[in-house]
């Protein structure tokens, strides 16, 4: 790259956020250029496609004031980079990583390419410790372990981010005294939540690295904010030792994003208006979660996404499902109980749950307790839809403890407010819950654990 | 490489990249695109434009860069240390590439697929002067303590005679052998790995292919040599079949192709299979396993290369008289890197935004699958099975993939979210999934397994068919209102579902289960019925029925170790008959009592 870059004033067309420049086969594929406006001011874009006619350049900012005479293009940076030091820590950065704190700017020891590069496959270490959330429904019945990206689907109005502050606030890794920072990414959320995760933050103990953008700014950014908190994770994690926490809310704002992205440069869209390659672009950001082989620290991601019309099939919720490893549901008719958090464990699942339990890890029986609890209330459930139809009289004895059970199950094991409950107090609970059947009706568990530990 | 034969990049769109300057190029050559040499294969020539997907990440690439062709097409190396190798998509092996770029993936690396400073000690089985053409074995290569590796003539040799054939240590580079023609051999040759590999002849597939799994084996099982695709919703346990068919399926030699899948779960397969002993050999499982890794985030237009790979290995292990099993995990996401690629290429788009060409590029994958005779003067037999896993939008199954893989494979693998939800693992819808190979295998079973077992597969379907169709009355009416006989096909076809069906891959005895031990449950479960419909008649309560305490040692056949299985089947079957018998002696005392 020579040192004197060329300005280009041959924009030939403005459309949404993309911006259309003639002869600018220099510009290299994907990188970010200077885009300066008749008045001087500079906004960021990014190369989307080029060729020895014309480039196509994606403004990274709101694109009021531009026209085609007077806009200029200069070359900044081959990619979009992030500047870290250990410094990033406890500090607010807007959207786009520059620092909105009123705190001097970051001394940056290196700039990150801040879309990373895969983590090879070989190089990555299998997550296997226990993350303890305080949560029985995530600990008990979906465990998270480090290095794990555990998704939250929520729908509008259900409490998600209360959710996520507990687990902010509570979780921990057991017997182990390491440094532990919270990454977030704000993603187009209003000003109330933003509001609500400052106070968290200041009740947590943990260190915090705040990225927002916020619903009243660019929507092209919210495309790289993740990014830009990830880019901070992958560094405080592989570089500073640190086990890393990242939370992204709302990952539905940044599909909206990419959708609004693609419509513009007139893609051919996927379902739902999505693009095509919403799949491979969801897979960069969640395959950033993980552990590596040699290296002390992890990146344990939970984004957290909005269910349009608490659709699990909407292809938001379909295919961060295919990538992540689990989710966690939340649903409105236990919300509508009054159950906090309203966490259906039915839909919910944790695939590397199993890495993390067991013995010397939790506890022996976790594996077999928490499939004789989920089937157990899985029957109890199917069984009040037979109820709403013959009533309760005409169920047998058994069904009838089976429906009881399933209310106890709700009430006293997922209904546990604000409580922090260790992970020995949720196994118990779930033996204490099991005490209405007969041993015999408790198949999942072997005869040498129910010896130990039923209490009927 | 002379000047003139370098092109140079006009326009680039993501993974897409147009040449110009390159005119002798051939369709689906691969080119070295830029300055970082960049992986690419032709797609699409017009006049002196060639349009190139480039398997690596195109970012910093300008317009004017060089683009130099190789003349061939993407191949893969086939020969001694491709076992216990994890590869990328193009065949790159990923453990050298980390030597070479560190725990994160850089771009434009040239590494060979195999190492080039391995000695391997070949013996050689043919001789000197011996007339040698396409598929002979010229000699072997202890390539693991349980695989013998065959060195044979590549396909599309010409014949000749052997003018000399060495023994000894070579790299899979230095020659081992030469035709009086002039061919030379070595240990390793390439192959195209769009193109399938020729076979002397395709064969019936009339041997079942063992998985382990009671639920595939004994109500669904596939042929060696078959094809199947598993279709399943997120969270349905799509990715633990594939793995526990890699574990404990009755195949020699494994490719597992996890494509556009996630990071973590390929780290689990490769930290897992290591310390695996497999069940045949006694050695690492790890031995009889390739993997060919594209993960999710890995360059998008490499997943339809990682198929191919893939097959392509297994085709190569096939030729060697092997019987080799490939599971792509998962095909859709081959299919929506098409669907990408067609978009950026602007091609008309069919179903949903998938390319028109789907339907015969799974067809023609699927179909490179079977059981042959193979090349050669031997004509040894191998086999290649496919599993292919299938990720449908929202789990619905009349979306393009699944409809597309339906056609072509010979059996369906339904994997159900409600199943799932209860923790019904593994999750294999049974009133959904079909297999069209049981007719081809009556006769293996008879010979090999049992004569019952054709009856007893049956009788089990039957039960099954009648319980789907109660439960929709139950949910109806309740259980009460059902007849004592429709109440015991319940409670027997419950045993079935629970006690049979449902499987715990991480259960060290249960994980996996011989032919033999599911037919001895099978045999439990239907006496339970038998007997139970007997006593019905002769007017036994269905209460004192299903009250029975038989049925807790029925619950808990699936601990059993196979080794005292017979012996236990026989007590439980007694147990039936002693406890069944008892009720009728109750019966006959109340009705003793009632005249006093």
């Amino acid at each position: 790259m020579s040192l004197v870059t060329k300005e280009l004033k041959t924009v030939t067309a403005i459309k949404g956020p993309l911006v259309f420049v003639d002869n600018a086969q220099d510009l290299p594929f994907y990188s970010i250029v200077d885009i300066i406006m008749p008045d001087g001011e500079k906004k960021s874009g990014q190369v989307l496609e080029v060729s020895n006619k014309q480039a196509v350049i994606q403004v990274l900012e709101q694109t009021q004031g531009l026209n085609v005479p007077q806009t200029t293009i200069k070359l900044r940076d081959q990619a979009v980079r992030f500047g870290v030091s250990k410094d990033i820590v406890g500090r607010i950065f807007n959207g786009a990583g520059n620092p909105i704190d009123g705190l001097a700017p970051i001394v940056a020891e290196k700039r990150i390419d801040v879309n990373g590069s895969p983590i090879n496959p070989v190089s990555r270490e299998k997550p296997d410790s226990f993350i303890q959330t305080g949560v029985s429904a995530i600990d008990g019945f979906n465990t998270l372990v480090r290095g794990q990206k555990l998704p939250i689907f929520s729908g509008s109005g259900l409490p998600a981010n209360e959710m996520a502050g507990q687990i902010l606030k509570q979780a921990k890794v057991r017997g182990k005294d390491e440094q532990f920072v919270v990454v977030f990414a704000a993603v187009g959320i209003t000003q109330r939540e933003a509001s609500y995760f400052t106070k968290c933050f200041r009740e947590t103990e943990s260190s915090v690295v705040i990225f927002m953008n916020l619903a009243n700014d660019s929507t092209i950014e919210r495309i790289l904010t993740p990014r830009y908190a990830l880019t901070a994770a992958e560094y405080l994690a592989y570089e500073c030792d640190m086990q890393v926490l990242c939370i992204i809310t709302d990952m539905t704002n940044y599909c909206e994003a990419l959708r609004e992205v693609g419509t513009a440069r007139e893609e051919i869209p996927g379902r739902r208006g999505y693009p095509g390659y919403m799949y491979t672009d969801l897979a960069s950001i969640y395959e950033r979660a993980g552990r590596i082989i040699g290296k002390k620290g992890s990146v344990t991601q939970i984004p957290i996404l909005s269910m349009p019309d608490d659709d699990i099939t909407h292809p938001i919720a379909d295919l961060t499902g295919y990538i992540t490893e689990g989710q966690i549901v939340l649903s409105r008719q236990l919300h509508r109980s009054g159950i906090f958090p309203p966490n259906d464990i039915l839909p919910s699942l944790s695939r590397l749950m199993n890495n993390g339990i067991g013995e010397g890890k939790t506890r022996e029986d976790h594996r077999p307790l928490s499939n004789q609890l989920y089937a157990s209330y899985a029957t109890g459930r199917d069984l009040r839809r037979l109820v709403a139809i013959v009533g309760e009289d005409s169920l047998s004895e058994m069904d009838q403890k089976y429906l009881k059970f399933a209310n106890d199950f709700e009430q006293q094991m997922i209904n546990q407010g604000t409580e922090n409950r260790d992970i020995e107090q949720t196994l118990d609970l779930g033996w204490k819950l099991l005490s209405i059947f007969p041993k015999s009706e408790l198949k999942k568990v072997s005869q040498k654990l129910i010896d130990k530990y039923y209490q009927g | 490489m002379t000047e003139a034969t370098k092109g140079k990049v006009q326009k680039i769109s993501g993974p897409l990249v147009i040449i110009e300057g390159l005119p002798e190029i051939r369709v689906l050559d691969m080119v070295r695109v830029g300055d970082d040499k960049l992986i690419g294969e032709v797609i699409r020539l017009e006049g002196d434009t060639a349009f190139v997907q480039v398997y690596e990440d195109t970012s910093g690439l300008t317009v004017g860069q060089p683009v130099e062709d190789t003349g061939a097409p993407l191949s893969v190396e086939l020969g001694p240390g491709l076992l216990g190798n994890v590869l990328d998509g193009i065949g790159r092996p990923l453990a050298e590439i980390e030597k070479a770029s560190g725990a994160f993936i850089a771009r434009g690396l040239v590494v060979p697929t195999l190492d080039r400073n391995k000695k391997w000690d070949f013996q050689p089985s043919a001789k000197e002067g011996d007339e040698v053409g396409p598929g002979d074995v010229l000699g072997t290569v202890q390539e693991t303590p349980s695989t013998v590796h065959k060195i044979i003539v590549p396909p599309k040799t010409k014949p000749g005679k052997l003018k000399s054939l060495k023994s000894g240590a070579f790299t899979v580079t230095e020659d081992i052998a030469e035709l009086d023609n002039g061919t030379k051999f070595q240990l390793m040759h390439r192959w195209p790995v769009k193109q399938a590999r020729p076979v002397q002849k395709r064969l019936d597939p009339t041997e079942p292919f063992i998985t382990g799994q009671r639920v595939l084996d004994a109500l669904f099982p596939i042929a060696l040599g078959g094809s199947t695709c598993i279709p399943g919703g997120f969270g349905t346990g799509k990715t633990v079949v594939e793995q526990m068919l890699a574990k404990y399926s009755s195949a020699d030699i494994i490719v597992y192709v996890g494509c556009g899948e996630r990071g973590n779960e390929m780290t689990e397969v490769l930290r897992e299979f290591p310390e695996l002993t497999d069940p045949k050999t006694g050695g690492p499982l790890m031995e009889r396993t390739i993997l060919v890794v594209n993960t999710s985030n890995m360059p998008v237009a490499a997943r339809e290369a990682s198929v191919y790979t893939g097959i392509t290995l297994a085709e190569y292990f096939r030729d060697q008289g092997y019987n080799v099993a490939t599971m792509n995990d998962s095909t859709s996401r081959w299919a929506e890197a098409m669907r990408e690629m067609g978009s950026r290429l602007e091609e008309m788009p069919g179903e949903e935004g998938f390319p028109t060409y789907l339907a015969s590029r799974l067809a023609g994958f699927y179909e490179r699958a079977g059981r042959t005779t193979c090349l050669g003067k031997d004509d040894r037999q191998g086999s290649v099975t496919a599993v292919g896993a299938v990720s449908p939008p929202g789990g619905d199954f009349s979306e393009p993939v699944t409809q597309n893989s339906m056609r072509v494979t010979g059996a369906l693998w339904s994997l159900d979210a409600s199943l799932a939800n209860r923790r019904h693992f593994p999750s294999v819808n049974w009133n959904l999934s079909y297999t069209l190979y049981f007719p081809f295998l009556q006769d293996w079973y008879d010979e090999n397994i049992s004569p019952d077992w054709k009856g007893c597969r049956k009788e089990t379907m039957e039960l099954l068919q009648r319980d789907g169709e109660l439960q929709e009355v139950v949910q109806l009416v309740g259980p009460d209102a059902l007849q004592d006989k429709e109440r015991l096909i319940l409670e027997s076809s419950k045993m079935i579902r629970e006690d049979f069906l449902q499987q715990d891959a991480f259960s060290d005895i249960d994980a996996s289960c011989s032919m033999n031990k599911q037919l001895g449950m099978l045999r439990a479960i239907l006496s339970y019925y038998n007997q139970g419909s007997k006593s019905l008649e002769r007017g036994v309560s269905i209460e004192d029925l299903l009250a029975l305490p038989l049925k807790e040692s029925i619950s808990r056949m699936k601990e059993i170790p196979e080794e005292d299985i017979d012996k236990q089947v026989e007590v439980i079957i007694g147990l039936v008959q002693v406890e069944m018998d008892g009720l009728k002696g109750k019966q006959k005392a109340a009705a003793a009592a009632t005249p006093a």
